[in-house]
């Protein structure tokens, strides 16, 4: 492992470092983290077993094992990545792993909320631009400065126009993404609903 | 943008902001908690020093981690004790319900929910755990979500979330016979892509759907998520009502009354609009199977694995990963596909009708030696019933292991785990690398029914040659 873990916190409108590419369409949670790592009360030792599977099987060939992505924080993936299973231990595996940002064709729902709660931004680009990128990082490191404020990322290189949802780019940006204060914060409004809906209303409490 | 539909009417009325980012705050009528996504909730909870917001509206059992041979305490494994103390203190200082082992209802959590009544038309849906989308059944709307926001529902009873659109899914005709419910969501995941989904709700609609049982409905809904979908969900009917009746938790006496005229009133319109309208000839499919490492490759039992040129140019990628990852070659029969375990269970198929279906298939026959068959039921009321059905001696009879209830091979939190590179017939719903325990284990998905006649003839077989 790496140098001691900080998570993120508060607003994140820049991040910069090299990027890790990882080939594959449909690439699903239990691959990220198999499930006999899911036996934990805490996320804490998660980074290390990312991909546990996948570099076993690869014998120290896969991009998480190669020297020169050690220091990489910016990956880069294709399509419906993290799809399967709802656990929030993949992206906290990537992240305590070292990954703060993620750039693919497209994610699955679940794996984006979860990405989002723990401050961990995902962009999508069109395939060819993620072929671009790919292709790069493997000829040579590819650093990038990504910008929140105009979902842009550039190398010395490259520039791309990158998608967000603007509801998680404005969280990012304000530095709301952990969402219980913002949720909080309408206390009221909750109790409101908790007494107007009609089904709490005839249904037996415990 | 969608308009009408169930899914929107549920959605508004559950509505209780817009928050400044963009999405929406939206109120949680029931939420489900496990031992696997639930703990560093708590752990969250306790560094901000918050509390349970509405304990009355979390419900807990256990089912990931726990052993289905001997489940007696402590359990062997240190770490899935660990798990479940921890779930047990948890909701003994927080005052939530607890469905135990032993105490008549536990189990996993999308089938205890659904037979205890506390799924109901018209309720937003939670849990950590992305087969929530099971709940859909009945009419609520209901998807998994991560950690974080467990924490979120527990302190709040409420989540950020940006609203789904809606795809309905238009289901003619009827399933022929030996056909069942796993193969129709099989086909259309195999039809739609397993991402098709994302940023939806499915609506699955039409006569095949109409006549589904409650627990077959809950077998579509379950597996909404294999096809990129958070949440899917049928409009109440008949069915859902009857259901529900004299159900634990369901409302009673003039409740009951209340209830059902609100629930009646709970549907999409018939001039609701739709993001999008898909169809699917519900009569034309065969028994499905997959072949592949994700849901969508799967064939009908008379086909063949698809050569590249056949497949889409987005699907090529990963049927090349699955050809070497499964050791199929393109052109091969999925029929007579030697198997070694057969797995019956599961959230998608663990319930006392998927029970019923393998073992009428399997009565008076005998699993095939090469093959370790095992049964886990979905909960300890599905044991219960099999038990006085007395199907359990039916499994037994043939060669299958009675198991207890739990989550079990589906993903192998428990010991029940593929070997080196076998390859299972499982009634689950995942056929991940890996998915089974064994980082080389091979998945085939199919129907209980065609798990039981994979189990008799030791490979690949169509069900339909025993019960016609």
């Amino acid at each position: 492992m790496k140098s001691e873990f900080t998570p993120p916190i508060g607003k994140i409108s820049q991040i910069n470092g090299q990027c890790i590419s990882l080939v594959g369409n449909d690439i699903d949670t239990d691959r990220i983290i198999p499930a006999r790592f899911l036996k934990c009360v805490n996320f804490d030792s998660l980074g290390e077993s990312v991909f546990e599977d996948d570099r076993k099987t690869l014998k120290g060939q896969h991009p998480f094992d190669l020297e020169e992505n050690k220091n990489a924080t910016i990956l880069i993936v294709n399509s419906n990545f993290g799809c399967g299973s709802s656990r929030e231990h993949a992206p906290q595996a990537l992240m305590r792993w070292g990954i703060r940002a993620i750039i693919g064709e497209s994610f699955a729902d679940i794996f984006y909320s979860n990405c989002i709660a723990i401050g961990v931004p995902c962009f999508t680009l069109p395939k060819n631009s993620i072929q671009d990128m790919q292709n790069h990082s493997f000829n040579k490191c590819l650093f990038l400065e990504i910008d929140m404020n105009n979902s842009s990322a550039k190398s010395k290189e490259l520039n791309f126009d990158l998608e967000i949802k603007e509801s998680a780019r404005k969280m990012f940006l304000s530095g709301e993404w952990d969402a219980t204060s913002a949720l909080l914060e309408n206390e009221k409004l909750i109790e409101n609903k908790f007494h107007d809906l009609p089904y709490l209303k005839f249904n037996n409490q415990f | 943008m969608s308009k009408d539909t169930l899914f929107d009417k549920v959605w508004d009325l559950h509505k209780v902001s817009s928050l400044p980012g963009g999405s929406d705050q939206i109120f949680i009528g029931l939420h489900l908690i496990h031992e696997v996504t639930s703990p560093q909730a708590f752990g969250a909870l306790k560094d901000k020093n918050l509390t349970v917001k509405f304990p009355s509206r979390t419900v807990a059992t256990v089912d990931h981690i726990v052993p289905t041979d001997n489940q007696s305490r402590p359990f062997k494994d240190n770490l899935a004790e660990q798990m479940i103390e921890t779930l047990e203190k948890n909701c003994l200082q927080h005052k939530i319900k607890f469905f135990n082992i032993g105490s008549g209802s536990q189990g996993i959590v999308h089938v205890v929910a659904p037979e205890l009544g506390l799924t109901q038309p018209g309720m937003t849906i939670a849990c950590g755990d992305s087969h929530t989308s099971t709940h859909g059944a009945f009419g609520s709307i209901a998807f998994g979500i991560g950690t974080s926001q467990v924490r979120d529902v527990l302190a709040t009873q409420t989540i950020a979330m940006n609203k789904l659109k809606v795809r309905q899914i238009w289901c003619e005709n009827q399933l022929s016979n030996g056909v069942y419910a796993k193969d129709l969501v099989l086909h259309i995941i195999n039809k739609l892509g397993v991402k098709a989904g994302v940023g939806f709700a499915y609506e699955f609609a039409g006569p095949a759907i109409n006549g589904l049982s409650m627990e077959e409905r809950m077998t579509i809904c379950n597996m909404s998520i294999e096809g990129g979908a958070r949440c899917g969900y049928i409009n109440p009917d008949e069915k859902t009502f009857s259901y529900m009746k004299n159900k634990l938790c369901s409302p009673k006496n003039e409740h009951w009354e209340k209830a059902l005229t609100w629930w009646k009133s709970l549907k999409s319109d018939e001039d609701s609009i739709y993001d999008d309208v898909i169809k699917i000839d519900a009569s034309k499919i065969e028994p499905t199977v997959t072949w592949g490492i994700t849901p969508g490759q799967s064939i009908g039992i008379n086909q063949q694995i698809p050569f590249l040129d056949e497949l889409s140019p987005n699907d090529k990628l990963v049927a090349e990963e699955a050809y070497e990852y499964m050791s199929f070659k393109p052109g091969q029969s999925i029929k007579d596909i030697p198997v070694e375990v057969c797995f019956i269970g599961s959230c998608t198929n663990g319930r006392i009708s998927d029970l019923r279906v393998a073992a009428k298939v399997l009565k008076d026959k005998k699993v095939s030696k090469n093959v370790k068959a095992f049964v886990v039921p979905g909960s300890e009321k599905v044991a219960n019933e099999a038990k006085q059905e007395g199907l359990d001696q039916i499994f037994k009879d043939s060669g299958f292991q009675w198991r207890e209830p739990g989550c079990s091979m589906c993903l192998a939190m428990n010991s029940d785990k593929l070997i080196g590179n076998q390859i299972s017939a499982s009634s689950s719903n995942r056929n991940f690398k890996g998915r089974q325990g064994s980082p080389r284990g091979r998945t085939l998905l199919m129907s209980p029914a065609m798990v039981a006649a994979a189990a008799i003839n030791g490979k690949v077989s169509d069900v339909r040659e025993f019960i016609n």
